[in-house]
């Protein structure tokens, strides 16, 4: 190397180390900065009490229910048919245009704004279907906009997987079936997991498409029936109507903790699973 | 082309073998002795793999590959309209070029193919990777590990393991794909002593670009080519010692004596 060389050399490692750094203090002052605000508001009536008084105040429990209950159902829709369109996409059938035309669909899709699944969901569910503003109106319509994520990032995942993984286990006597979910999918499943974490965040985040579809009631939620109003959706309107800014900040910095939380709690189920499928 | 084999335990009569519309293989009738080893040789893109992969049905997985003729295991015929792929398979270890193991421990890499024959009883399972592990001479060294990541092995006891993989399913023949290629001399050599002490108890199919491998460990050698026409094809059948010492075709004498020189 000569002395020009080694000087592009150091400037771009410069440069590269200034951008991560960069990245890196902007995300933890967002996050620290939220957490500095709310973390003083959380406390143990904060997370059992229903909201009073619009919110301004009493806790913010009814939202944390509504929040898991309207991701719960968009996820016991959205992994089962998104797991299994991938592996349809990716290990039963060759390609064609039909799988052409899913992977397109799914790939634009996943680049539609969210108030759109909102509008298609409000128009669809809530209104024609009948369902009116409810934990299912607003899970279903979250299971459509996660679908394409997780049937991409399932069927990259699936894809990954080294052929000689089926390979040897159709010669050592198994079936498709026993060779998928034998061989392929214990060494897929860290990918799948990653984009059903990814999806879970994006469900707990959503505002725009929920507020459409399960509404904004701060009743608890008694049934998948029940209207309800989303933490990230309580966040948006206390906010946005200066409620109570305080509040707002509670509950930013449990929907960040809760993200968190299951982001380690599903990689460490992963790892378990694979510890005991040794 | 006169068969030297009697009581064989593989055989193919008139394979042809096409990837989409290129023949890969052109009338390929050979049978394979019992309790012996059988080399195939030849030059790259012969067809050597794809002959090993027709007696186990592997080229089924291909999805444009068409096979006329018929092969057999025993008196059962592999290709016929009764005959099963994954019943077929059950019968025929395959062991690859480079040792294979799946992301698991030991004791399941060897589990796995008794597993999805419905074996679920911990003690019938446990049976099974002992004798398995037993019969590569590894279990000695490995009993007390079993449930260590079997990629955590040197690559000789990898492929050792494949090896005990494929006898778990308990084959009745072995194929096996260059599978010393990956390995340094003295892994191979190792191997291959494993080879010999297995052929005791079954037909044992291998594929090697090794001369001396060949001379080594075969009783039987076939010589493949790749004819005008570009299909493979067999040019030479017989006894390991005839062929080397005094080859009938000049092909297999230029190909060896090539590879020697
Ligand atoms: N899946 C496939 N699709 C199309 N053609 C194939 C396929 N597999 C092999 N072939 C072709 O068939 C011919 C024989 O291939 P094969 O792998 O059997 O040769 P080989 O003798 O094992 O070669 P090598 O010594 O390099 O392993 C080659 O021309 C190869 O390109
Ligand atoms: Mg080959």
């Amino acid at each position: 190397m000569n002395t020009n060389d080694k000087t592009i050399e150091k400037i771009a490692k410069a440069i590269i180390w200034s951008a991560a750094l960069f990245v890196l203090v902007i995300l933890t002052a967002i996050i620290a900065y939220i957490l500095a605000k709310g973390l003083p508001i959380l406390n143990w009536g904060f997370l059992t009490q229903i909201p009073r008084n619009m919110g301004r105040s009493g806790g913010i429990s009814s939202t944390i229910v509504g929040t898991l209950m309207v991701t719960a159902v968009a996820l016991v829709i959205a992994i089962p048919f998104g797991i299994g369109t991938a592996f349809y996409l990716a290990e039963y059938t060759k390609e064609s245009w039909a799988t052409r035309l899913m992977r397109f669909s799914a790939e634009s899709l996943a680049g539609i704004p969210s108030i759109v699944y909102g509008l298609f969901g409000f128009i669809f569910f809530v209104i024609s279907l009948n369902m009116k503003w409810s934990v299912l109106s607003g899970g279903l319509t979250l299971s459509f906009m996660i679908l394409p994520t997780i049937i991409r990032t399932s069927e990259e995942a699936i894809r990954s997987v080294p052929t000689t993984y089926r390979e040897v286990s159709f010669s050592l006597g198994a079936t498709k079936w026993q060779t998928i979910s034998k061989a392929v999918f214990p060494s897929a499943l860290r990918g799948i997991t990653n984009g059903v974490i990814l999806s879970i965040g994006r469900c707990i985040a959503e505002t725009a498409a929920v507020i459409l579809t399960a509404g904004t009631a701060l009743k608890m939620p008694t049934s998948i029936f029940s209207p309800t109003r989303t933490m990230a959706v309580h966040f948006y309107i206390l906010a946005r109507e200066g409620i109570s800014m305080e509040n707002a900040y509670g509950t930013a910095a449990l929907l960040i903790i809760l993200i968190f939380l299951i982001n380690v709690v599903a990689n460490a189920a992963v790892n378990r699973l694979m510890e005991k499928g040794r | 082309m006169d068969n030297p084999v009697q009581n064989y335990k593989l055989k193919t009569v008139g394979i042809n073998l096409y990837y989409g519309d290129f023949h890969a293989l052109r009338d390929i009738s050979m049978e394979i002795l019992e309790c012996s080893i059988t080399a195939i040789i030849g030059p790259s893109g012969c067809g050597k793999s794809s002959l090993l992969r027709t007696f186990n049905r592997m080229n089924d997985l291909i999805p444009n590959a068409r096979i006329e003729g018929e092969a057999y295991i025993g008196n059962q015929p592999i290709y016929g309209s009764d005959s099963d792929a994954v019943q077929i398979r059950k019968k025929i270890g395959m062991v690859f070029q480079k040792p294979n193991l799946f992301p698991t421990s030991i004791y399941n890499n060897i589990a796995i193919g008794p597993k999805s024959q419905g074996i679920k009883n911990k003690g019938d399972l446990d049976g099974i990777v002992e004798k398995s592990l037993r019969q590569v001479a590894l279990f000695d060294d490995l009993k007390d590990r079993l449930s260590e990541p079997g990629l955590s092995l040197s690559s000789e006891q990898q492929q050792r393991l494949c090896i005990a993989r494929a006898l778990a399913i308990e084959p009745e023949a072995i194929l096996m794909d260059e599978s010393c290629s990956a390995l340094d001399p003295v892994s191979t050599l190792m191997i291959e002593d494993l080879m010999k002490k297995l052929a005791e108890n079954y037909a044992i199919i291998i594929v090697t670009h090794n001369m001396e491998q060949a001379v080594r460990v075969s009783d039987m050698a076939a010589f493949m080519m790749i004819g005008d026409d570009r299909a493979g094809m067999l040019v030479e059948y017989s006894n390991t010692e005839d062929m080397f010492s005094n080859p009938k075709d000049e092909r297999t004498e230029g190909y060896i004596t090539g590879r020697f020189g």
